[in-house]
């Protein structure tokens, strides 16, 4: 491990001062926790500040990384992609993506999580069904956007079980119809992310003191009353987190969506995400690209902030 | 307690019911499509959209499989994800163990203000990297390397890292390292000697996330690297896909073995795992 590179600062300063003069040693003291820190300092520095103060720069400029002497636009850019239809279409759908996930993730991973939590089943049982839940969980994006390309290919399973149940009498063209494109990638992103919402809403479940619900039902309350009265307002600051949560990072989704549709069928599956990197690595407009990194960037710097300030809330 | 489960189920067999209905129709949804994964990953590509389709492949062979392990360009890919998300857990893990050390057990100016960036850089999206990412890869010569790919999923992992190590630092009492002190030990020695090897369990939590993270990663994989032996298992898949045929089958298989080491890790530390990614949500 010391013969890393980023290693050398720490041990430098490990010699605590033998010998030294009381200056040196006071120096030392001061620049210990520095020495410490020096590792991550530079590595967030070089490739996590300079970046953002680079991609601000060039969302000013014109041309830039094409040719040599860009020129300075200032906002034109940001006004450009703001009045854009294509824009638009990408942040309205964006939305829509969003707000379906994380509204359906939160009633699948809630009712999966309500019924492991089931006092009628056994320990082996729940650990048993637990484990079958989490699977979609265990794949990254790039395996699901192939999985389900199968799965929904024109000729695939799900189109043979729906015309063999008399659903549907046509093979429906789930990625590649512009009216259904963006439902079969919400459906995807859904089933690929609501593991994450069951394991955390179980554990807030297990986290409710017992005796809220014994007094409860000593009052007399239904099993109704019991969700909306104690385990719902248990839960809010749990839901709060991991709505704003995976909005943010369903904001940031782009591999499903550029592995399954790319963005297409005509614009049906445009997200924030796909139409910057487009003009960054298909049209080589890396000012406009770099201006619409920029929104996104403060889009979801203003959800985290909601997300850090609903945290502060909680404690 | 005990006997509550049994005096429950006996008092209402329709919601029993109701609950078994309910629990198996959450098992198709979750586990169907895997299963069709493991299936196709045993087909020949010719049976991938047989009429009927069989769940039981009606001709098992394991050519997808062998087809992967005897071409050296496949399993470069592996190699490749292997390398970088081992190399990545362990960089940053060393990195965050100083990091956190120092905001555990030191004050020093700028302390609030360096957390509050390290807090906030997690909100920056991938995607506002990428950009400038390129260029400067480039310029640093990092461009479709091993230590490109690293560094960058390094600024992804090392903020929760951080957050997560100093939380657990800051519940280990500092009489243990003063302890040190007191014998002569430097800081360096309490930390490496006394702290860590009691930090184990926060340190498996982290190590699975940010092996996950490098494991998983697609947009930097894609961009950052140029030529094929320099791809990782997500970039691979896709690799699978156009250029003549898709080759379903091994798309499943290499799917499948893409998949060992993150159900490993969940099997053996099922614990950790589901602990420290949402004790990551909901927590930091």
């Amino acid at each position: 491990m010391t013969s890393t590179p980023t290693s050398a600062a720490p041990p430098l300063l490990k010699g605590g001062g033998k010998g030294s003069t009381a200056m040196l040693r006071k120096i030392r003291k001061v620049a210990l926790p520095y020495g410490y820190l020096t590792p991550t300092v530079v590595l967030l520095t070089i490739l996590m500040i300079i970046p953002i103060v680079m991609v601000v720069g060039y969302s000013m400029m014109n041309n830039v990384i094409m040719i040599k002497n860009p020129v300075f636009v200032g906002f034109q850019h940001y006004v450009e992609i703001l009045t854009s239809d294509a824009f638009r279409n990408a942040l309205q759908n964006t939305l829509f993506f969003d707000i379906v996930s994380v509204v359906v993730h939160l009633l699948l991973g809630f009712g999966f999580a309500m019924m492991l939590n089931s006092p009628m089943l056994g320990k082996v049982t729940k650990s048993i069904f637990r484990t079958i839940y989490v699977l979609p969980w265990l794949f990254t994006v790039a395996i699901i956007a192939v999985l389900w390309r199968l799965l929904l290919e024109p000729t695939g399973v799900i189109n043979y079980l729906l015309m063999t149940f008399h659903l549907t009498t046509t093979q429906i063209e789930w990625l590649s119809n512009p009216d259904i494109a963006l439902y079969a990638v919400t459906f995807i992103n859904i089933w690929s992310g609501y593991p994450f919402y069951m394991t955390s809403l179980l554990a807030g479940l297990q986290g409710i003191p017992k005796d809220y619900y014994e007094a409860a039902e000593v009052d007399g309350a239904s099993g109704w009353q019991k969700l909306i009265y104690i385990t719902l307002p248990q839960l809010r600051p749990i839901i709060i987190a991991m709505a704003l949560l995976d909005f943010i990072w369903t904001t940031q989704q782009f591999a499903l969506i550029w592995m399954t549709t790319g963005g297409g069928p005509l614009g049906t599956t445009e997200m924030l995400s796909t139409y910057t990197y487009k003009f960054a690595f298909s049209t080589y407009q890396f000012g406009s690209a770099a201006a619409s990194a920029v929104i996104i960037l403060v889009i979801s710097m203003v959800l985290t902030y909601l997300y850090v300030r609903a945290q502060k809330v909680k404690y | 307690m005990k006997s509550e489960p049994q005096r429950r189920g006996k008092r209402n067999p329709f919601a029993m019911a109701g609950l078994i209905v309910a629990l198996l129709a959450g098992a198709a949804f979750a586990a169907l499509p895997v299963l069709w994964m493991l299936s196709s990953s045993f087909k020949p590509n010719t049976d991938i959209f047989q009429n009927p389709p069989h769940l039981i492949p009606t001709t098992f062979t394991l050519d997808a499989y062998t087809k992967i392990f005897t071409d050296p360009v496949k399993v470069r890919f592996f190699v490749n994800s292997y390398f970088i998300s081992l190399a990545v857990t362990a960089l940053t893990l060393f990195v965050s163990v100083l990091a956190a050390f120092a905001f555990s057990r030191f004050d020093f100016p700028f302390k609030s203000a360096l957390n509050v960036v390290i807090v906030s850089v997690q909100a920056v999206p991938p995607i506002t990297l990428l950009i400038p990412y390129f260029g400067l890869m480039v310029g640093l010569g990092l461009y479709n390397t091993y230590q490109g790919l690293i560094l960058t999923y390094m600024v992804f992992t090392l903020p929760y890292a951080i957050i997560m190590l100093t939380g657990y630092f800051n519940t280990l009492p500092r009489e243990l390292d003063e302890a040190v002190k007191v014998d002569g030990g430097s800081s360096w020695t309490a930390l490496w000697r006394v702290l860590v090897p009691i930090s184990v369990p926060g340190l498996v939590s982290v190590g699975i996330y940010t092996f996950m993270i490098a494991w998983n990663e697609y947009l930097f994989a894609l961009t950052l690297t140029k030529t094929v032996d320099m791809r990782t298992v997500p970039i691979g898949i896709q690799l699978l896909m156009g250029q003549h045929s898709y080759e379903w089958n091994q798309m499943m298989s290499m799917s499948i073995l893409g998949c060992i080491p993150v159900l490993l890790l969940f099997l053996f530390f099922q614990r950790y795992f589901i602990g420290g990614m949402s004790a990551g949500a909901v927590k930091n």
